[in-house]
């Protein structure tokens, strides 16, 4: 199943849901024939799109919206903060292209800090599926939660075949001795690439797909900090309020210390071209991200 | 049509409410100006055009507040309507009660919070479009300021309310000549802005905002099919209280208790106040 057949399927069996876009049809395009006019296309006005949705749940309908993320998240962030924040309407944000995925249109196009702002809005919650399979498997929950919500949109398909969704529990997809791997999105797949040359290596190394960023499976890392040697937060996002300041927040308030460390965008926005390419050069393949791994390890055991 | 008598009970509840915002501008004070401004408008909506506002009705008609620091002017309203007793505007800027400088939903009536100028008429035109795909007769006002129409998103969703032709929207602009600190037309010039609502698509109607028998025709007037019909109220900031009208010195004020006083009397057309608090206080 696609997100658009999801989509179409969830929206037929309840009325109150109503399918809006600011003019990024890509993955609604049957929507309008389908849905007549509770499809609504308000042009390319991402605030007035998500003032709109406010109205919409005002009046008992789930809104499920839809942007380019950097746009959804920033140019409409006031408005998501104070129309949807404030009164805490169940308005379903669905972001495209955010992270990585916006590979060659550049920094205007990069979703790279939604992470960190979406989960800055009270009551708010920040999702992040591996891929479409994962997506499918995710957003039923996500729709029917009373709760404003944040997804940030993956629907590439994946070799993996994800567990049910469980609400506010990442996917333990392998436990890990030496290293456990700690991934949202779309870099999960490389991620879980990454994690086979490690055990190649002869590392036993373990992978969360955090699914859920807010709320976040606390537990899950809390696991993962104790059973293993170190913890790798990988995130096409930047350092500062993505996985990473989670991971730290949640140790902080567990009185815990683990070896962390973020693979993660640095102050600043990535280099745009083809997405392999993209990978390649800001060092996300599985084969840069196995070696980072390694010589980090291995810096940290000579310190020792 | 209006009857005189209809015409003079409604005079005398904006008279009321008047007296409710001046004793809000004491102790910690509140956005004297544009309040006073917009008592008319307030008080015509809620007694002649919103229907079923409280308790909430389904099938009510919404009132939207987007330029919300005129809010003494609703409270003081509401209160004039019932919605909630008047002894509750002296908990203004209590942290035990929700009667703060903008308007949020913990009081009774109140559709919408606000404050961030720019949002409302987005919100009114999602509460209008559903009214329409629900086949609702549903009519919804949305009130803004002069200052606000700055914001790019009021024109923003202009566009998109007329592009979906909602004729159940009223966007109802306060046109009292100023922003906060300044004259609109010294800024950002607006004029001739019922020229350019038309431009954008909508029916316009230009009314004196303190005159009922104008605001009853401008809204009794037959929508124009499928366009957002905009009514631009001339008015006077400060209006009722000759001391500070139109002065772009008195948006924001915090009168002593003898400053109130005295402000009642001028009010009601006797001695003028005198008045020595600061001029301008920045919120």
């Amino acid at each position: 199943m696609t997100y658009e057949e999801l989509l179409i399927q969830t929206a037929l069996a309840d009325e109150r849901i109503v399918v809006m876009t600011a003019e990024n049809r890509a993955l609604v395009r049957s929507a309008p024939k389908v849905l007549g006019n509770r499809f609504i296309d308000t042009g390319i006005t991402e605030q007035t799109m998500v003032g709109m949705a406010a109205g919409f749940a005002l009046r008992g309908r789930i809104p499920i919206v839809h942007a380019l993320a950097p746009f959804l998240t920033m140019r409409a962030y006031e408005f998501i903060r104070t129309d949807v924040g404030i009164a805490n309407l169940p308005v379903k944000l669905s972001g495209y292209i955010p992270g990585f995925l916006s590979d060659g249109n550049g920094p205007t196009h990069q979703s790279i800090e939604d992470v960190a702002i979406m989960r800055g809005i009270p009551g708010m919650e920040v999702y992040a599926p591996a891929d479409e399979d994962d997506g499918v498997k995710m957003l039923g929950h996500i729709w029917s939660s009373p709760s404003p919500a944040y997804t940030r949109i993956n629907h590439k398909k994946g070799v993996y075949e994800h567990a049910p969704y469980r609400p506010g529990h990442a996917e333990i997809v392998a436990q890990g001795k030496d290293v456990t791997l700690l991934v949202y999105g779309f870099l999960f797949e490389n991620a879980y690439r990454t994690r086979e040359l490690l055990e190649r290596e002869g590392l036993s190394a373990g992978l969360v797909n955090m699914r859920s960023l807010k709320p976040v499976d606390e537990e899950a890392i809390v696991r993962a900090a104790v059973g293993s040697a170190r913890l790798v937060t990988i995130e096409d996002h930047l350092q500062t309020g993505g996985l990473y300041s989670i991971v730290a927040e949640v140790l902080l308030r567990r009185r815990l210390t683990a070896d962390v460390v973020p693979l993660s965008l640095g102050e600043r926005w990535f280099r745009p071209g083809l997405l392999n390419q993209v990978l390649e050069t800001e060092g996300f393949t599985p084969e840069k991200m196995t070696k980072t791994i390694l010589s980090t390890i291995n810096s940290v055991s000579y310190a020792k | 049509m209006m009857t005189k008598t209809e015409g003079e009970s409604l005079q005398s509840t904006a008279l009321r409410v008047r007296e409710h915002i001046i004793r809000m501008s004491e102790g910690g004070g509140c956005f004297i100006g544009a309040s006073l401004s917009c008592v008319e408008l307030m008080v015509y909506c809620y007694a002649r055009v919103i229907r079923n506002a409280q308790p909430k009705d389904p099938n009510r008609d919404y009132l939207f507040l987007s330029k919300g620091h005129d809010v003494p002017a609703l409270y003081g309203t509401f209160a004039e309507m019932g919605f909630m007793e008047a002894s509750r505007l002296g908990n203004h800027l209590s942290t035990a009660d929700s009667i703060y400088w903008h308007p949020n939903r913990n009081i009774p009536g109140v559709e919408f919070h606000s404050g961030s100028l720019g949002h409302l008429p987005a919100v009114a035109s999602g509460v209008a479009l559903d009214c329409k795909l629900q086949r609702g007769d549903n009519r919804i006002v949305v009130i803004t300021g002069d200052g606000e129409l700055n914001e790019g998103s009021v024109w923003e969703t202009v566009l998109v309310a007329n592009a979906y032709g909602l004729d159940n929207l009223t966007i109802l602009v306060d046109r009292n000549q100023f922003q906060a600190n300044i004259r609109t037309e010294e800024l950002v010039p607006l004029e001739p802005l019922a020229d350019k609502f038309e431009a954008f698509g909508c029916s316009v109607i230009r009314v004196d905002g303190h005159d009922f028998q104008q605001l009853e025709k401008a809204f009794t007037e037959p929508a124009v099919r499928g366009k957002v019909r905009v009514i631009i109220a001339d008015t006077v900031r400060g209006k009722g209280l000759p001391s500070i009208e139109a002065r772009a010195d008195r948006w924001f004020c915090s009168f002593t208790a003898a400053e109130v006083a005295q402000l009642l009397e001028e009010l009601h057309g006797n001695v003028a106040a005198s008045l020595e608090s600061e001029t301008l206080v920045v919120r």
